[in-house]
Order: C-alpha cells, then structure tokens, then sequence
C-alpha cells in the first residue's frame, strides 16, 4: 500500500505530461490545417464548416455559387477579390442585393458586425488582397482636393454630392468614411473604375479630402446643399429678381388713377 | 455764397460749358432765391422793379398764392446725375481698354456691370430729381395783368436754370451712350479672324510622349485593365484644346475597334480626346463594370449632357446628344515602352460645327 501511495503521484505526473504533449500536438496540426484551409474550404465537406463559410451557403451562393466560383448571368466570381472587396460591400450594406443585376447601394446591413467578420475572412481565404491601411491623418487636404478634382469629382462632384451615369446613380459621399474610400478606390465597386495607379500618399489624401467635405468650411457663407452651380445660379436669380423689384418700387411712383 | 451756388459753380468749371458760363451770373443770383426755401420767393429777381414796386408785390404775394412745386430742379442732384453718367461712362470706356488689354473676362463683366449700374441710378436720380415736376392750381384770371405776366416770367427763368444745366447733363448722356457703344461694338473683333485649318491642328503627332498630369510618362504598366487616366503631350500647353487625352485601359479581347485603328491601342491603352463633341465640355467619367454580364459596359461619359462613348469601339456614341464619335488618338509604345502618340487624332476635335458633323450611328445604351 505504501508503494502505491508513492506510486500516485507518480502516475498523475506522467498523465498530465503525456496529456500537454497531446493538446501541443493537436495544436500544431490545427496550424497545419489552418495554413492550407483554402484548398480544404474550397473542397467543401472535408474541412469543419466556418461560420463565414456557412453564411456565405446561406446568403450569398445563389448568386456567387456554392464555392464562390460565381454564376452565369447573375454574379461575379470571389475567388481572388480578397477581404478588400468583401469588406466594403458588405460593411456598406451594398451587399447583399435583393436580386442580381441591381445597383448595389448603401443600406443598413442585415449582418451583425460579427458575421460581417466571419464573411470576409472567408472571402478572404479564398486569395486576394487585404483589407487596406488608411490614414487620413497623415493625409494633405491641399492635394487630396486636387487628386479628388482628377480622379473622382468627375462622377462623384467636387463637394461628394454624388450624381447619375448614364446607366448607374453615383453615391452622395457623406456618409463614407476613410476606410469605405481607400476600398472604394482599390476595388472599384460596381461601374466604378478602380484607381490602383494611386499609391498610399495619395490614398490618404483623397480619404482626408473625403473626411473634410462631409462638413465643408463655406467662405462664401451659405453652401446651397453643395450641390453645385446649377442651384447657385437659380438662388443668384431669384435674389437679383427680388432686389430688381425693390429697385423698381424705388424708383417708380404710383399712379392715381 | 449757399451751397447751391458754390456747387453750381463747381458743375460750371466741371463741366466746362459754354452754355452754363454763359448763364452763370444770371444762375447765381436766382440760384439764391431757389436754393433755401426761405428765400423761394418769385418776385425777388427783377431788383430794379422790385425796388419800385416793393410795397405792391407784398400785397400781391399775399393774394396769388405761388405755384405749389413738387419737386424744385436740385441742383445738387443735377452734379450727383452729371457725376455718375461721367463714372458711367469712365466705366464703359473701361471695358473697351480691358477688351484690348487683358484677357480677364471678369474685369470686362465688371466694368460693363459696372457702368450699367451708375447709368441706371443717374437714370433713377434724373427722374426723380432733376426734371421739375410740378402741379399748378393757380387759375390764370387776367392774361394782361403785369403780375401774373411776371410770374410766369420767374417760372421760365426758373426753368432756365435747369435748361443751362442740361447741356452738363446731356454731354454726360451723350459720353455714357458713345462708352456703351463702343462697349457693344469693340467685341466685333472677336469674330474674327478665321479660323481656317488650326481646327484640325493639335500638339500631337507621331512620336510625340504622353506624359500625366505631374509630366511623368505612362509606362505600360501604369493601369491596369478598368483603369483610366488623364494624359498631356509631353512640352505642350495643358490648357490647349487638343491637349487632353482620356487615357483608358481594357482588356485586349474587350476591344471592337474598326480593322484601320488594330494597332492604336498597345496593351489594350486607347486614348481620346477629353473634349466632348457634342458641346465642348471635358469627357471626364469613366464607367467601367465589375461584372459586365449584369452591369452596363465600358463608357467615357461627358458630365454636361451625358453624351456616352465607347471606348472599345473607337469613341462610337452610345447615348446622348453627340452627334458623331469622340475623336481618337493611335498610340503606341515608345522605345523606353512607355506611350506615345502613334499619328495625329483620326477626327477633328472639339464640339461640333458646321462642315465636322457626321450623321449619329446611336446604338442603344
């Protein structure tokens, strides 16, 4: 009995030793699994399903197909787009569309943060580039404004205001922020082209230019909703009418008839 | 000496007139009795009756009421109206310096503005206060009666003083309606002179290097297929008409252009003039899907009217009120195998006119 109670210890010790090899083994085998998950996700049944795999069978294979390899006539395929392109369409609300061939516009997304998560970083194991660094901080608002006035004011208006294209309605920008712009300028969402030309200065410029415009400083006092020269010229009309009419009270002397 | 008359004298050696010379020592004294309403009085001027007959023109004026005035000629606002029609006229005579001087169509607007506001307040001032307005109640009883005679002598001289001052006025007139004139007519020179071929000249011609808008070439590898942007001749002028180019790149297999411009677009890079044919704006929307089964095609896009252009198929018109392609410049890639103009543009450039308006192939959008 004596030997036993010695031996107790003994035996616990080798247990929870063999127990730790056990879970460091399992631990690198998870690695393993992980590094080539997407040969495996992309072979469905073989890997344990993700939760972003899952969402992704649930709400977006009917049009992106089952393995995101896309669908003829109804949507492009995923492979390659990369958590950039994810990220902004779905963060944005701009997916999912209620049928194919909609213009994706900015909604509420019907996904939790959570589950947006979990979708781009499926979208993102099946290849392609990340989700992309910003810092408008560091950006120049004077050559933001004049790379915006290239690039993007042509569509988008110099104020953001947004606007219409033969065949697709251009987005008000207010709402966008740093991120939404760097992403937008890199995929080129929907007809949008995509502006890869630019580089990380140049990105964070336009994105402080963009941060700037949602509260523009108006010298000229009133900014008439921004949305360019049209309304100005109607407000100067109307006020020069009004001062023309008071001119002509002044000037002019009732009849007495 | 009142105020009126010291201004009066002031409009007389302004003015320099023969005319209001001529009058002035007249106008001096009657200025006197015009100027202050104490001093209105209508008899007070022929001194020497006045003198003889004082004790008889008390009685008079008490009985003949004076001719109510609306308004009296002001003299002051005569120099005001003479003053702005001058102003007015410096002002048009302005515009017709700055036609020839600058180039600034702003100091033209403004000068122009300018003299019509100061010709339409001295208008205003005129009509108000210069040309005597009057109501007379009084009754003529007598027309032999030496008084009455008398009185309406006064009212003559009193619109005397405001014939006198007209010649100011009128020569003020006539300088503002000679500076307008000339405003109107010195713009003629603008017609011409004809224009001839330089329509159809550009900076570009083969070999010539498309740089961006910092003047750095665009490599073959600049864009990616999807991507535009904005191209110059290299040494040129931007702000030139031809300058321009908006620079796209497809996919090769994405190109339909016509078999004589195979060899324009190296790489899948076609250029096209940044100046609409339809109105002259600068093409600067480029539309490009991200899934062309469901999304509409590649299109450069005027901002103005929303003409729509292809950019695979040679800038042909896919929408909108453009009536003939968006003109095309052949590239190719230079020894360095960055882009440079393979030729000059295939169609004139700029909006449309007479002789360069082809019939419109529209496709739907």
């Amino acid at each position: 009995m004596r030997r036993l109670r010695v031996l107790i210890p003994v035996v616990l010790l080798a247990a929870s030793i063999s127990l730790m090899a056990l879970e460091a083994s399992a631990e690198t085998a998870g690695k393993g699994a992980a590094a080539s998950s997407p040969s495996k996700l992309s072979a469905p049944g073989r890997a344990p399903e993700s939760a972003g795999r899952r969402l992704f069978v649930q709400g977006c294979s009917s049009c992106h197909g089952y393995d995101a390899e896309g669908v003829k006539g109804a949507g492009p395929s995923l492979v390659g787009v990369g958590e950039e392109a994810a990220d902004f369409y779905l963060r944005t609300g701009r997916m999912p569309l209620d049928r194919p061939g909609e213009e994706p516009i900015r909604t509420p997304s019907p996904y939790t943060p959570a589950q947006i998560r979990a979708l781009v970083a499926y979208v993102g194991d099946l290849g392609g580039p990340p989700i992309p660094e910003v810092n408008p901080e560091d950006g120049d608002l004077a050559e933001g404004q004049k790379l915006f006035t290239e690039n993007c004011a042509g569509c988008h208006q110099v104020v953001g205001r947004g606007g219409i294209m033969p065949g697709a309605v251009v987005p008000d920008l207010a709402a966008a922020n740093a991120l939404d712009v760097a992403e937008a300028v890199k995929v080129g969402p929907y007809v949008m082209p995509s502006f890869d030309q630019l580089d990380q200065s140049e990105i964070d410029d336009i994105a402080a230019y963009v941060g700037y415009i949602h509260h523009p400083e108006d010298k000229g006092g009133w900014g008439i909703g921004h949305i360019g020269p049209i309304p100005e010229g109607m407000v100067a009309w109307l006020l020069a009418g009004v001062a023309l009419l008071f001119t002509i009270r002044l000037i002019g002397e009732r009849t007495t008839r | 000496m009142t105020r009126g008359g010291l201004i009066a004298r002031v409009v007389a050696t302004l003015g320099g007139l023969g005319g209001l010379r001529r009058h002035r020592e007249n106008a001096q004294a009657e200025l006197h009795q015009i100027s202050g309403p104490a001093n209105r009085k209508f008899d007070a001027v022929r001194s020497g009756e006045v003198a003889v007959r004082g004790n008889e023109r008390a009685r008079l004026a008490e009985e003949v009421p004076p001719p109510e005035l609306d308004e009296t000629p002001d003299p002051r606002a005569e120099l005001w109206v003479a003053l702005l029609l001058i102003a007015a006229a410096i002002a048009f005579a302005g515009f017709v310096v700055f036609y020839v001087v600058s180039e600034d169509t702003h100091l033209l607007g403004l000068s122009l503005g300018l003299g019509l506001v100061l010709a339409g307040v001295a208008a205003a001032l005129a009509g108000k206060r210069v040309v005597i307005q009057e109501k007379t109640t009084d009754e003529y009883t007598d027309y032999g009666d030496r008084e009455e005679r008398r009185e309406v002598a006064n009212h003559l001289v009193e619109g005397k003083v405001g014939v006198t001052r007209r010649k100011l006025l009128f020569s003020s007139l006539a300088a503002v309606g000679a500076a307008l004139g000339a405003a109107t007519v010195v713009p003629v020179a603008s017609l011409g002179p004809r224009v001839g071929e330089k329509v159809y000249e550009t900076p570009w011609s083969a070999g010539k290097k498309v740089v961006d808008e910092r003047g750095e070439p665009i490599a073959l590898d600049t864009l990616s297929p999807g991507e535009f942007i904005t191209g110059f001749p290299e040494g040129a002028s931007k702000e030139e008409i031809g300058s321009a180019l908006m620079i796209v790149r497809l996919e090769t297999d994405e190109l339909e252009l016509p078999a004589d411009r195979a060899d324009s677009a190296p790489g899948g890079y076609v250029a096209y003039s940044k100046i609409c044919t339809h109105a002259g704006c600068a093409v600067s929307l480029f539309r490009y899907p991200t899934f062309d089964e469901t999304q509409p095609g590649p299109a450069l896009v005027c901002p103005c009217h929303y003409s729509t252009f292809n950019p695979a198929d040679g800038g042909k018109v896919l929408f909108g009120p453009a009536g003939r392609p968006l003109p095309q410049l052949p590239l190719r890639a230079g020894a360095d195998g960055s882009l440079e103009a393979a030729g000059g543009f295939y169609e004139p450039i700029g909006p449309s006119y007479g002789g360069i308006r082809e019939g419109p192939e529209k496709a739907p959008l």
